[in-house]
């Protein structure tokens, strides 16, 4: 469903809930749109289950950047139903220190759960996440769904300072910090890779693919990581 | 910003006032990596300072928070002072806003205390060319990028080289301020969550006198009212636009401005028109401000007329009006 969500934004709905396989169909659409260099386009903001177009209002009009947009939101839900959901996605390994150094609220989660700090990393380690959408900061890649063994809700006073590259969890939610800024997740390690940057932007894209690796202490200080 | 010395044209800022930022239109193409669009907040009067200039649509241009700003000219250079109104001086002498002004190398460019509104807008013949992010010269604070920072005293803001004079000075209508007087009631244009709201609410959203907090700035203004009785709960998160009207749980709306998130996950009734994110912007804490609801085509037929008008007049020989080309 393609609605008006301003004079120059169209907003694409693709559910009303988040599903696993919203994130590859909005890629899909996102690359559709972005192969026509379309001199109109401002930008595409792709979240859990709608991507937003944002266009010059001056250049084309709502109902003409509609009728441009249908043909393509069609391409991309009949191809959807041919390929096979994440075939496409490019998957990226994190490699994470998680430790009580580095992830203050690892211990809290582990008594929380009735778990033991190791089965908490296992568990983050086991499943292959969804980035659905970057926001809150640069680079800031929305990942999910968390085990519900160790899911947890936010902090109910956030930090006011959350070291750069943190590993948090809120609900069934998982993201890394790319910089220190205030926040409110559950933190149970730090990541030593550069999630932003002016020159590449963002690392992660709405539609990848993420494993986390856990590694040791000399590891994440070799690769860069701070303590 | 350049270090002391370093440039040969343009201004050097002396006293920043309270907060000024350089800002364009935004940054384009890089929203899906999580960073603001950033740009001015009242597109009239930023648009009017460059126009007195002949300026490109885009050219940078320093916006200022509530005046006490001074500069140094450091070469000979048209500038030109829109938007909320205050007692702007050369070398202490009074001159006026809302036209082009010649500045000699050395002379004292002084803006005081903004009266009524809150944002003035400084440019200069050519553009400020200060560092590009991301392809613009929009300040966004927030996001902690280096150097991307408020003026600070004694920065070196270089002007575009222009060959041309602009001739007599420029004097812009009274349509380029006018806007400004008229009692603030913003466009709004019903959109995103609309339909989740219960019509009470939507009803009450375009009746209440709300008042501008002080908790305002460049990602969104507090608004307090009548609070809506049941706003929608959450939503998954998606992409917000500036000028975005979002409602928490508290029933209060919070009117988002150019320096906003990607994306959020509050329920929102619609979108104030850009236009109109402007006006508001302009409004002080405690100012009332009312709602009434607009529709996407009359909005964007109100921002090309804008548009149009920028590119397609040009200024009489002396400078004292518009003409359609």
């Amino acid at each position: 469903m393609i609605e008006a969500a301003d004079e120059d934004a169209l907003l694409i709905r693709f559910g009303d809930a988040i599903d696993s396989a919203l994130p590859a169909q909005i890629a899909d659409l996102c690359q559709r749109i972005e192969a026509l260099e379309l001199p109109w386009l401002v930008d595409l903001v792709p979240s859990y289950t709608t991507l937003l177009v944002i266009y010059d209002p001056i250049t084309i009009n709502v109902l003409d950047a509609k009728s441009r947009l249908r043909p393509l939101l069609a391409e991309t839900q009949s191809a959807d139903r041919i390929k096979s959901e994440t075939t496409e996605s490019r998957l990226i390994e994190l490699p994470i220190y998680y430790s009580e150094e580095t992830g203050p609220d690892l211990a809290w989660i582990a008594e929380q759960k009735g778990l033991s700090v190791q089965q908490v990393i296992d568990r983050h380690t086991a499943d292959t996440y969804q980035v659905y959408a970057i926001g809150f900061a640069p680079g800031f890649g929305f990942m999910g769904q968390v085990d519900p063994t160790i899911a947890c809700p936010r902090k109910d006073t956030p930090r006011t300072k959350v070291p750069a590259g943190s590993v948090g969890i809120a609900n069934q939610q998982t993201a890394v910090y790319p910089k220190t800024s205030p926040g409110g997740w559950q933190l149970i390690g730090r990541c030593p890779t550069v999630l932003f940057d002016e020159d590449n932007l963002s690392l992660l894209k709405a539609g990848d693919r993420v494993r986390f690796v856990s590694i040791s202490r000399e590891e994440y200080l070799a690769q860069g990581g701070q303590l | 910003m350049k270090g002391p010395g370093a440039i040969r044209h343009g201004l050097r800022v002396i006293n920043p006032g309270i907060k000024a930022t350089i800002q364009d239109l935004g940054r384009k193409g890089i929203r899906h990596h999580g960073l603001a669009r950033g740009g001015v907040l009242d597109l009239r009067s930023a648009a009017w300072a460059n126009k007195l200039l002949d300026n490109d649509r885009n050219s940078a241009c320093v916006e200022i928070v509530l005046g006490g700003f001074r500069a140094e000219a450091l070469s000979a250079c048209e500038v030109s002072v829109t938007g909320a109104q205050a007692d702007v001086t050369v070398n202490g002498k009074a001159v006026e806003m809302w036209r082009s002004l010649h500045l000699a190398p050395g002379d004292e460019l002084a803006i005081s205390h903004a009266r009524h509104h809150r944002l003035i807008y400084l440019a200069v013949r050519g553009g400020f060319e200060t560092k590009e992010w991301f392809g613009s010269r929009s300040v966004v604070v927030r996001e902690g990028l280096e150097g991307c920072e408020p003026l600070q005293p004694e920065d070196e803001l270089p002007a575009g080289s222009v060959d041309t004079s602009l001739g007599a000075p420029r004097i812009a209508p009274p349509q380029a301020w006018q806007w400004l007087e008229r009692p603030p009631v913003l466009g709004l244009i019903p959109g995103y969550q609309y339909n989740q709201f219960l019509t009470a609410d939507l009803r009450r959203l375009v009746t209440t006198e709300y008042k501008v907090s002080h908790e305002s700035d460049r990602m969104g203004y507090r608004l307090a009212g009548t609070p809506m009785a049941d706003p929608p709960p959450g939503i998954v998160s998606e992409g917000i636009v500036p000028g975005a009207v979002q409602v928490p749980g508290d029933g209060q709306p919070i009117a988002l401005l150019a320096d906003c998130q990607t994306i959020g996950g509050y329920p929102k009734p619609g979108v104030i028109t850009s236009m109109d994110c402007g006006l508001l912007a302009q409004q002080l804490p405690g100012t009332q401000i009312r709602f009434e609801w607009t529709d996407v085509l009359s909005a964007q037929n109100q921002r090309r007329l804008f548009e149009r008008h920028y590119h397609q007049t040009v200024w009489s020989e002396d400078g004292l009006s518009l003409h359609w080309r």
